[in-house]
């Protein structure tokens, strides 16, 4: 995984609450065996209409949202299934960052390993962002905040762990393989009892 | 020593390095099950880096996704939805055979649904740890298992270590209180349970359900409780062992035998919350009040009481899931017009669940114009509810008897709905298009699905069952 530091992008807001892994990848979808090429499927059923063509109502065609690689959701974003193909698709399709005030659990263990920043913010200037959709924003990964051009600050707070992870491009199952001796202990332990 | 929940047992057992302000917990994994869908990118990374598995031993794959639901061809190839479909169900059976796991695959007398054929075998075990790419494993906690679901890359760090990355989450104790009223199922239990703490009342938390009307649950019931626990955003959901949990564990494959047994058990005793251990949050329900529960909206936790008028929209989302599911406030769903009508899935496909739906529905057909799909969650249950004749319940009534999968419970399989149509469930999850593009889901318990479906409208199945006690009757 490459380093991330910082992403610079305008805002484009996706208000509904709940947007739930099904929203963002169908499941008829997953017959898949890799994780590339996801991105053509992302929000499909959302975003396309029955012919095909792009629906104009989905947020993230229209024109101010061309470009835009953070997204503001509602409330419990990426709720529902553990699929990874959730991240996979968000971030080929080009989306680097979701703010939320909530954001379900296991969708932002999988977002965060895949190098797609599921940060969480404060109700209030999350309820500010959805309102201000195509404003400016740079998120500092290292000193955890939010800035916006007009010099205001959103902080926020990565698990240490990941955001280490983000910032030095490390891949969790190296850190892993590296607890080798303490799981052999552990299960040495364990056949002994 | 300081009074523990039954969590933090469970948790503390399998804490391979203890975590700390800028590691997570490395936590040891007793049980690993694979299926088609969610493994093929982890093999991959595997290949890719050269990696075995460490512990092949702990690992149970079956094939219920992507798999079809209607019998084998005249010329005995299997009728596929795709060949994607297919593919991903070659590549398990290659990858099983190439790394050594064991399948449950076509050729096996146990294949089902994951979450159904784990406790069937007897690999889920009380104080377990268990994972799987699938949200719904937290369905094993009605073992008083730590289990729940992970992401793709987590099966591989699993496939590879046997080990997960994990920060401790918070817990919450569900107490049930009083019984369940004749009729009401654990499903009608977890939908009301979900409708009082939200869709996102669990987000952090392991929830721990306790209380009377929960020790009086059947295991499958329980199954049913923690399976949805997920919906109400937690990861896992507990209920600690009892005399229940082991008499129905007691003689299955995978568990110990004779002397090794009675000691599984002893030790699996003391996997209950002390006396005055403390819960981050504590909720309380009480059991006597649950009514037939149904879902009017577009997630688990826009579920009501099938005869109580849906709630007005406040806000821009709840709009938009009125408008989808054509739900009308003020009204109650019960009487809303029926198109489809599928019992299955790991919520609710296991043999009582079946007998729910045939004591409903013995004698008596389907409503012209409504299709039923009953799809049973395991190779075992089908056999054991063939043998007891329900299949001829089904299909004398009119409805489809399957081959076990998950079927219209993720409709990735070909078993879907059409756009518009109104599908009651006995699935976990009503999101928009889950049933298939445009499709309607209104969850339910297989009572109230079979009710539905003789009746052509949403049912209150208490209007079909003759034994006042029909929660005796089943457990008889
Ligand atoms: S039955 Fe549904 S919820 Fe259960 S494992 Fe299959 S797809 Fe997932």
């Amino acid at each position: 995984m490459k380093p991330i530091t910082r992403i610079h992008s305008r805002t484009a807001v996706l208000a509904d609450e709940n947007i739930d892994t099904d929203r963002i990848i169908p499941a008829r979808f997953l017959t898949t065996t890799t994780r590339e090429g996801l991105g053509k499927l992302c929000f499909h059923d959302w975003r396309y209409q029955a012919d095909g063509s792009d629906n104009p109502a989905f947020p993230l065609n229209q024109p101010q949202a061309q470009g835009c690689s953070i997204v503001v959701a509602g409330r419990n974003f990426g709720c529902g299934s553990s699929r990874e193909h959730a991240p996979w698709a968000l971030l080929d399709y080009g989306v680097q960052a979701v703010l939320c005030s909530e954001i379900a659990d296991i969708f932002r263990g999988n977002a965060l390993k895949n190098g797609l920043l599921a940060i969480v913010i404060d109700e209030l200037e999350h309820r500010w962002l959805l309102k201000h959709p195509g404003i400016e924003l740079v998120i500092d990964v290292r000193e955890q905040f939010i800035a916006l051009s007009d010099g205001g600050r959103i902080p926020f707070r990565l698990e240490p762990f990941a955001r280490h992870c983000l910032l030095n491009g490390v891949d969790q199952l190296g850190y892993l393989l590296l607890q080798a001796d303490a799981i052999t202990h552990y299960e040495q332990r364990e056949k002994a009892a | 020593m300081t009074a523990k929940t039954l969590f933090e047992k469970v948790w503390d057992a399998h804490v391979v390095v203890p975590e700390t302000t800028d590691t997570p917990a490395v936590l040891y994994v007793d049980l690993h099950l694979v299926h088609e869908v969610t493994s093929p990118q982890a093999f991959s990374e595997l290949r890719e880096r050269g990696l075995q598995l460490r512990r092949p031993d702990r690992m149970l794959a079956t094939l219920d996704h992507s798999t079809p639901t209607l019998p084998t061809n005249a010329d005995g190839t299997r009728p596929y939805a795709n060949a994607e479909a297919q593919a991903q169900v070659t590549q398990l059976e290659t990858n099983c055979r190439e790394f050594g796991v064991e399948l449950h695959g076509w050729d096996s007398a146990d294949r089902g649904i994951v979450h159904v054929i784990g406790p069937e075998l007897g690999a889920t075990q009380p104080g377990m740890t268990i994972v799987c790419g699938d949200s719904h494993t937290s369905t094993h906690g009605a073992f008083g298992a730590l289990a729940f679901g992970i992401g793709t890359t987590e099966v591989s760090h699993v496939m590879a270590t046997q080990c997960l990355l994990q920060r401790k989450p918070k817990t919450m104790a569900i107490h049930v209180d009083g019984q369940l009223p004749a009729g009401i199922s654990a499903k009608d239990l977890i939908l009301h349970i979900i409708g009082t703490i939200g869709v996102d009342g669990g987000t952090g938390y392991v929830l721990e359900y306790r209380g009377a009307a929960i020790e009086t649950l059947s295991m499958d019931e329980r199954m049913t409780v923690c399976n949805m626990s997920i919906e109400a955003g937690a990861r896992a959901g507990l209920i600690a062992p009892d005399d229940t949990t082991f008499a129905w564990l007691k003689g299955r494959p995978r568990t110990p035998q004779g002397a090794a047994w009675d000691a599984a058990v002893a030790t699996w005793r003391a996997l209950r919350s002390d006396d005055g251990a403390a819960y981050d949050r504590e909720v309380r329900i009480d059991a006597s009040a649950v009514k037939p529960t149904v879902t009017y909206g577009t997630h688990p936790g826009m579920a009501i009481a099938m005869d109580a008028p849906v709630p007005a929209a406040t806000n821009a989302q709840e709009h938009r899931a009125l408008d989808y599911m054509q739900s009308k406030p003020g009204q109650p769903m019960q009487g809303t017009p029926v198109d489809v009508v599928f019992v299955g899935s790991c919520t609710n496909s296991r043999l009582s669940d079946l007998r729910e739906a045939a004591n409903v529905m013995r004698g008596r057909r389907v409503a012209d114009g409504v299709r039923m799909l009953v799809v049973p969650g395991s190779e075992a249950v089908r056999r054991d509810a063939e043998r007891e004749g329900l299949h001829q319940v089904f299909t004398a009534a009119g409805a489809e008897w399957r081959v076990p999968g998950c079927s219209m419970c993720i409709a990735m399989n070909g078993d879907l709905a059409q756009p518009g149509q109104l599908v009651v469930s006995t699935s976990n999850r009503n999101f928009e298009g889950r049933q298939g593009k445009g499709a309607r889901t209104v969850l339910a318990s297989p009572a109230t699905a079979a009710a539905s479906a003789l009746a052509g409208r949403i049912a209150d199945p208490r209007d079909y069952l003759t034994t006042t006690d029909h929660r005796r009757e089943q457990a008889a």
